[in-house]
């Protein structure tokens, strides 16, 4: 016997009764009790039949996976690593060996030619566990140093929803304000606009997804929000 | 000490005219400082309490960390302007023991072991004090550490009875403090039944604090319906403004 006590896209909190029984959870973020499933974070639940549920958490740090592409801010430098603020509750470390594509000798050589302390970086998680700090590789397509545009700031549990399902939400973005993002997993994204006026827009547009990130529909929303923005600055 | 005040009139109505059964009336507010990853401002009455969470995040110094699981370090404090004289913003003897106090009434809460080597950090800042500051404090604190995504068992709420003029009350101030027979604080996680918090200061019977125990449960039922509704407003507010 299993039962599922709540609804898809429901708020629940922390000690939420969510279902009992033979459950299949999909999030690390379920609590079993005896056998019964406790939401643990202020989320939305997401339903996908009987016996499947799984949480999407709206607060919360991030945590570093492998594979992620994020956006790293160098904090210090060591004879042959960069420390990188990642924004997660562990620094990252980046290895001279995963950022430069030639042997470093570090008599010869200074780190600070390539990466100075405050250089915004795009870097891929190339390990993680519990024992161990991150490190991370610059080394890849569309990974390096972060020379034009800015990077603004916003809730890691919000970044799935200023991608959106299958890059929807990213495709509008990107589409109507005609500016290059790269979403860091992290919270950070870069943007790079053709001018002044779209990049505000798209700002907006970013902070408006974070706000809203548990309403339905954002994705037209958005489409609308700017649509008429541009209208307002005349850009239309 | 002055002269004691009549603590409960003829008609069984406390000084503020509360029935001995009845909480002070309780004010929440969630997310209300913007550099902490979460906060929360709670009112018992004239009692003002707010927390702040930080983290998880790297803890300094190193030396301090646990392999298995994070550290919670907890700072209750009082402000100077906070009480009728004014106190001293060292911390004090009481401070210290408090802090620990708290620390450890929402410690069962939260999944410390999800984030090995890592430091949450609680501070508590009461700013105005009228009895149940740690209450409200562990209150604020539980409020905050789910405001800042920390994934925890349940939310957890606290509320103090006490024996005044041999009847027991819910939710004492300060006055009621002073000059009542007992005080008990207690915290529980309500969605288990589980009491993280249980102190007593002064003489109860054993049926007395069994009535007690059965009171302070009604109470905090009823601040955790209201903290659960202060974090639902967060996010239904939002949906609202369109």
């Amino acid at each position: 016997m299993s039962k599922i006590h709540v609804k898809n896209r429901e708020l629940v909190l922390p000690g939420d009764l969510l279902a009992e029984g033979d459950i299949e959870v999909t999030s690390l973020l379920i609590y079993k009790y005896g056998s019964k499933y406790y939401s643990t974070i202020i989320g939305l639940v997401n339903v996908e039949n009987e016996n499947k549920v799984g949480i999407i958490p709206l607060e919360g740090p991030y945590i570093p996976k492998i594979g992620d592409v994020v956006i790293g801010l160098i904090v210090d430098l060591g004879i042959t690593n960069w420390l990188v603020d990642i924004r997660a509750p562990y620094i990252a470390i980046l290895n001279a060996s995963d950022a430069l594509n030639k042997p470093f000798n570090p008599i010869q050589d200074d780190l600070r030619n390539y990466y100075d302390v405050g250089d915004y970086i795009v870097a891929k998680v190339q390990s993680f566990d519990r024992v161990h700090n991150p490190t991370l590789t610059t080394k890849g397509k569309g990974l390096g140093k972060i020379t034009s545009g800015k990077v603004i700031e916003i809730k890691p549990s919000r970044t799935p929803r200023v991608i959106g399902k299958r890059k929807s939400m990213l495709n509008v973005l990107t589409s109507e304000t005609e500016c290059e993002v790269v979403v860091g997993a992290n919270g950070r994204i870069w943007v790079h606009c053709p001018n002044e006026d779209l990049e505000e827009i798209l700002i907006l547009a970013i902070k408006r997804i974070e706000q809203e990130a548990h309403t339905t529909g954002l994705t037209d929303k958005i489409r609308e929000f700017i649509e008429e923005e541009k209208m307002k600055r005349g850009l239309k | 000490m002055g002269e004691k005040p009549k603590l409960i009139d003829e008609n069984g109505l406390r000084r503020d005219g509360r029935r001995p059964d009845q909480l002070r009336p309780i004010k929440i507010e969630i997310g209300v400082l913007s550099n902490a990853n979460g906060s929360a401002i709670v009112e018992y009455g004239n009692t003002k309490v707010i927390a702040a969470v930080y983290g998880p995040r790297e803890l300094h110094p190193r030396h301090l960390a646990l392999p298995d699981r994070a550290v919670i370090r907890c700072r209750y404090h009082m402000a100077p302007f906070s009480t009728e004289d004014r106190k001293s913003p060292a911390p004090s003897r009481r401070e210290i023991e408090l802090s620990k106090v708290i620390r450890e009434a929402v410690e069962p809460a939260v999944f410390t072991e999800l984030y090995p080597r890592a430091t949450i950090d609680i501070f508590i800042e009461v700013l105005q004090a009228d009895g149940g500051t740690r209450t409200a404090g562990v209150t604020a604190a539980a409020l905050a550490l789910a405001d800042a995504g920390i994934p925890m068992r349940d939310l957890v709420a606290a509320v103090a009875v006490g024996k005044v003029n041999g009847v027991i009350v819910l939710d004492i101030d300060e006055l009621e403090d002073k000059y009542g027979e007992a005080d008990m604080p207690v915290a529980m996680m309500p969605a288990f039944n589980e009491i993280t918090l249980l102190q007593l200061n002064g003489v109860l019977t054993p049926d007395e604090f069994k009535k007690a125990l059965d009171l302070a449960t009604k109470g905090i039922r009823e601040i955790y319906k209201l903290q659960r509704e202060a974090l639902k407003k967060k996010y239904i507010e939002v949906k609202v403004e369109e």
